[in-house]
């Protein structure tokens, strides 16, 4: 059978060979913890907590603003010391609360207890994702409880794992799968019983044949009737929900739609866990699995850590870097942001430490345009990258938007594959960044 | 701050290994296979031919940007393919002069002077070939000269004297039946008269296989040219005879530049559409102009023409052919047609 996929993508050298053996350990912090109040899409949360205050494992310190906005939850016991501006993976300073963490890790009321999906009401349900502070973990971070609550609840058809995990060097999803298997089923059993009409897709990617393997032979045939594990080919970004859309159920999807309007509802790997820790466990969403790994660090690894854990203790904790890193970057290195200093938190939407010897960036230099159409052929989205960089470079944003240059999400794939070094979707941040900043003075 | 502090970029942070300098590379290398052949069959002048054009076209490059001041950011070969793309599109006896001004011409003018590597609408080479010919008429429609005895500096060719004429020139004086026609066997190895690289189909054919496995270029433009070709010169045949004449195609097919500029010079990547359709359309138009200038025109020949004719529809036709974005139809509306 011809595996199913999109069309364009890239093959980068994937580097999960480093990391993809290592099971996850846990993680200790040591000192303070940093809880920006805005590390999903939507409104910042609002604090609940004052410095001096004693907070508990578990306790929410802020919560959720407006609609679209996802309350936090301190995954330390002790004080707050301070509301303030700290800096962040994004590289600017972003309102904090810093906990000083006493090691005690005294739990709130009623954290761990068990209790039974099957006998809570659909609302009871999305309150409980909602009380967790869960947001989508795939890097985007848009708060689960209002992706949970479409407008037609009955329209939805395919509630879909992205398991993908189609970005170079991680492997978080990897192990969790591997680690948890049962979780996952448990999560997505949770989530099918929102939408009545819906069956459950595990989307991977056919370089995890371990992963696919484990989780079918933990489906039962009765469960085989609402779930089913989906390879698919291995080829970035594969894990992009338009294109996950397309392969699973063969539906497009654009920039103006959701998910949601094509009957589909995707949900990251390790977001499934967590709802099935908030639902059946009542632990909210403290934790992350990070992959500290890349050719700088001693021993590369997968990490649990609670959120607001400093990435410098990770880094150490996996031995170090054996020479000097040139680039250290949150996330993957197709999407993921450049720091220029490691004493930024963990937060909601981390997944990955990535410490490269060699910057390829600065080492291809910017040549002219051949128009060799590599970044036509790669495009997942079907847009002519070489012309709306020439729209974007000369300010010219009613061409960029006529020529659907607002359909790119940034995948980086004509960047990467570009032969002379253009720095295309670079340019396309900044172009859209203006076009959606125009579009709001309106 | 005594931190370290380390580098920043914009997302992608990895890059592929491929740049402009290795595509030319692999361009030089797909066409070597011929030129060897045509040292060969043309004799070390066909070489000496081919290293002017190179050397001329490379000292063009470096004085405009020495005069220009412009500043190189990396060196990409482009200049070599360029001249080595002009050497095999002239005669092995054209007088040695004649490379250096196409040389200069190419870079100079087609090139340079409209903003350099990416920037020209025309291909260089076939810009310069078209401009010698109707420069220098004589000197570059007149092949091998005959000698008594096998010549290293003539080559084979000279001791067969088949090459006095060009197949495509036999065929538009005298007929597609005449005795004085090589043969397609012939034709199809490059035992035939012509410009040095164009000749030999078979190490022409080897060459693009080359660049095919490597990703350099698609079939798409080659293969719809040569296919709307091959249809056209059949419904003229129809129309004229009533019975189509297959072999004549053949020869057609084999004769003359056609699958040098199809798999080579057509494919230049600045100066054809970026669209995927616009390559589709791009290759159709090519066959029918080349159709047209063969049978009709004076010339046997119609490629070179053919080709900067087509180079100057590109910008219209990447207009009419931007694809509508993934997810989204042409009119505006969604692809799922809701």
């Amino acid at each position: 059978m011809k595996l199913r996929t999109f069309q364009g993508g890239i093959h980068p050298f994937d580097g999960k060979e480093l990391s993809k053996n290592k099971p996850i350990t846990n993680l200790s912090p040591k000192g303070e913890m940093v809880f920006p109040l805005s590390q999903h899409i939507g409104a910042p949360a609002v604090t609940l907590v004052k410095p001096g205050d004693s907070v508990l494992v578990g306790q929410k310190i802020a919560e959720a603003q407006g609609f679209i906005s996802a309350c936090i939850i301190s995954s330390v016991s002790g004080i707050v010391k301070a509301i303030e501006p700290r800096l962040t993976t994004s590289g600017a300073m972003a309102e904090s609360i810093v906990i000083e963490n006493d090691n005690e890790y005294k739990k709130i009321a009623g954290f761990g207890v068990e209790r039974d999906y099957t006998k809570l009401s659909k609302d009871e349900i999305r309150t409980i994702i909602k009380n967790a502070g869960i947001v989508g973990m795939g890097g985007a971070a848009f708060p689960t409880h209002v992706k949970l609550t479409p407008k037609d609840e009955n329209g939805i058809t395919h509630v879909i794992v992205n398991a993908a995990e189609c970005e170079p060097y991680l492997t978080s999803d990897y192990r969790m799968m591997l680690e948890e298997p049962a979780n996952l089923i448990t999560g997505l059993k949770i989530i099918l019983s929102l939408f009545d009409n819906a069956k459950g897709v595990i989307a991977i990617e056919n370089n995890k044949p371990d992963c696919i393997e484990t989780l079918d032979k933990l489906l039962t045939p009765e469960d085989k009737n609402k779930i089913c594990v989906m390879p698919l080919k291995a080829k970035y970004p594969q894990g992009a929900e338009r294109n996950l859309i397309y392969a699973v159920t063969g539906k497009k999807i654009n920039s103006k739609m959701l998910p949601a309007d094509a009957g589909v509802i995707v949900n990251n790997v390790d977001t499934v866990i967590s709802v099935k820790n908030a639902v059946c466990n009542n632990i909210p969403l403290i934790r992350r699995i990070i992959t500290v790994t890349g050719d700088a660090v001693v021993n590369p690894q997968n990490f649990c850590v609670p959120t607001g854990m400093c990435y410098q203790e990770l880094i150490d904790a996996a031995g170090g870097f054996k020479s000097t890193p040139e680039k250290i970057i949150s996330g993957g290195p197709m999407m993921g942001t450049s720091l220029y200093n490691t004493n930024v938190p963990v937060t909601k939407n981390s997944s990955a430490i990535l410490a490269l010897t060699k910057d390829e960036v600065a080492e291809k230099p910017e040549t002219p345009c051949i128009r060799c159409g590599r970044c036509v052929s790669v495009c997942p989205s079907r847009l002519i990258p070489q012309r709306l960089q020439e729209y974007s470079n000369r300010f010219d944003n009613e061409a960029f938007e006529n020529n659907y240059g607002m359909e790119c999400y940034e995948c980086g794939s004509c960047t990467f594959i570009c032969p002379a070094g253009r720095k295309l979707t670079q340019s396309f941040k900044e172009t859209r960044k203006s076009i959606i900043a125009q579009r709001k003075k309106k | 701050m005594s931190e370290q502090l380390y580098h920043v970029s914009s997302s992608p942070h990895i890059r592929s290994q491929v740049t402009t300098a290795s595509i030319m590379r692999d361009v030089t290398f797909a066409l070597l296979p011929s030129c060897l052949f045509s040292v060969y069959w043309f004799g070390l002048r066909a070489l000496v031919v081919l290293a002017i054009s190179v050397i001329s076209c490379q000292a063009a490059e470096l004085l405009y940007f020495r005069l220009a001041g412009k500043k190189r950011v990396a060196y990409e070969c482009s200049a070599i393919v360029t001249g080595l793309l002009l050497g095999m599109n002239l005669p092995s006896t054209i007088p040695l002069w004649i490379p250096v001004v196409g040389g200069f011409f190419a870079i100079i003018v087609v090139k340079e002077l409209f903003g350099g590597l990416g920037n020209n609408f025309m291909n260089p080479a076939l810009a310069a070939r078209c401009f010698l010919l109707i420069s220098f008429a004589g000197p570059m429609t007149s092949f091998s000269v005959k000698t008594a005895s096998s010549n290293i500096w003539l080559g084979a060719a000279s001791v067969d004297g088949l090459s006095s004429a060009t197949p495509l020139a036999v065929i538009k004086n005298a007929g597609n039946s005449t005795e004085a026609l090589p043969s397609l066997f012939d034709m199809f190895f490059g035992f035939t008269g012509g410009v040095i690289g164009e000749t030999s189909i078979l190490f022409l054919l080897l060459g693009a296989l080359y660049l095919v496995i490597r990703k350099v270029i698609s079939l798409k433009i080659p293969l719809t040219y040569i296919l709307s070709f091959s249809v056209f010169i059949l419904i003229n045949n129809l129309v004229k005879t009533g019975t189509p004449d297959f072999i004549g195609i053949a020869r057609q097919l084999c004769g003359g530049g056609l699958v040098l500029g199809a798999f080579f010079m057509a494919t230049d990547y600045v100066t054809c559409p970026i669209t995927p359709m616009g390559k589709i359309v791009f290759g159709i138009c090519l066959g029918i102009v080349t159709a047209v200038f063969r049978l009709f025109g004076n010339n046997a020949e119609g490629v070179s023409y053919a080709i900067i004719f087509c180079n100057m529809l590109v910008p219209l036709i990447e207009k009419l052919t931007i694809p509508a974005a993934f997810g989204l139809s042409k009119k505006g509306g969604n692809a799922n047609g809701k």
